[in-house]
């Protein structure tokens, strides 16, 4: 391969900043679980869990810069596990 | 001089991770399978884990997944001193976090909530497979970040060494990425289990 895909490092204070991100995230979603109780409880605990992994995988683990191959592999992985919940979740439902 | 393939060494541990996700997620699915079922029993079985210590160990892995991504940006900056302390750093956090669930799942096991304890035994079925789950899900992720504690600490001894430098990273590199995995797979088990269970 060659080395033009290597891309620019990060700066220290922008990793330092997505963990500042991450760590108000889960004072959130602590904060959210403890005072609403109401049906989109789990959605809401759920949806911050997807924020913050997206937060690791785009500046953590660079998921951008590490080329289409992986980040197709990556979506094929994701939507694969979506369609596997959403069947399972069509017989359990309707069974 | 011996070549490399950067781009090939990573996608193929990509892949790898992608069998991972594949392997949690499954897990995933017969959590919300069974909690579907099982709604006031998964509620109840919540309130018995101590949500303070899930919150502490998201903090932890969250701390060492910056960690292990700092460690990176030093050694490709060549700050071997810098990459050295990152790394330490992260492994001695994932330690903390198996020192904190060992903790946990010891003062369920003292209360009898464990497959065949006393008080799991008396408890209606829903309730069982909450624990059930709760100890398969939050065991293999802890064998996880055992396996993860044990590559950073090669990959501390591969820096300390100058095996891994700025020119030849994919060791630290991929490590790091299964690393972060393992963080992403318990900012998911966190709120199923200690948020909204």
């Amino acid at each position: 391969m060659n080395e033009k895909e290597e891309s620019p490092g990060q700066s220290y204070g922008g990793l330092l900043a997505v963990l500042g991100a991450l760590l108000a995230l889960t004072a959130v979603s602590v904060a959210a679980a403890r005072l609403y109780t109401g049906p989109l409880r789990a959605g809401v605990a759920l949806g911050i869990a997807g924020l913050k992994s997206a937060l690791v995988l785009v500046f953590f683990m660079r998921l951008r810069e590490a080329g289409p191959a992986v980040a197709g592999g990556f979506l094929a992985t994701v939507l694969t596990l979506a369609v596997f919940m959403a069947l399972t979740f069509s017989d359990v439902l309707y069974r | 001089m011996e070549r490399t393939d950067a781009a090939g060494v990573r996608l193929g541990m990509w892949l790898f991770l992608y069998t991972e996700i594949m392997l949690f997620g499954g897990l995933f699915v017969l959590y919300s399978v069974y909690r579907h079922r099982y709604q006031a029993a998964f509620a109840a079985g919540g309130l018995e884990l101590e949500l303070p210590l899930g919150a502490l160990n998201t903090c932890v892995l969250l701390a060492s997944s910056f960690a292990v991504a700092a460690a990176v940006e030093s050694v490709r900056r060549g700050l071997k001193k810098a990459a050295l302390a990152f790394l330490g750093s992260a492994a001695l956090l994932g330690a903390v976090f198996l020192l904190v669930k060992y903790g946990e799942w010891s003062r369920k096991f003292a209360l009898g909530l464990y497959p065949g304890g006393a008080r799991l035994s008396a408890e209606p079925g829903g309730f069982k497979a909450f624990f059930g789950l709760y100890y398969a899900l939050t065991g293999l992720h802890a064998l996880h970040v055992s396996i993860g504690c044990l590559a950073l600490g090669v990959c501390w001894a591969l820096v300390w060494k100058g095996a891994v430098h700025g020119g030849r990273l994919n060791v630290l590199e991929n490590s790091g990425l299964y690393w972060h995995l393992v963080d992403i797979v318990w900012i998911f088990l966190f709120p199923l289990f200690y948020l909204v269970a």
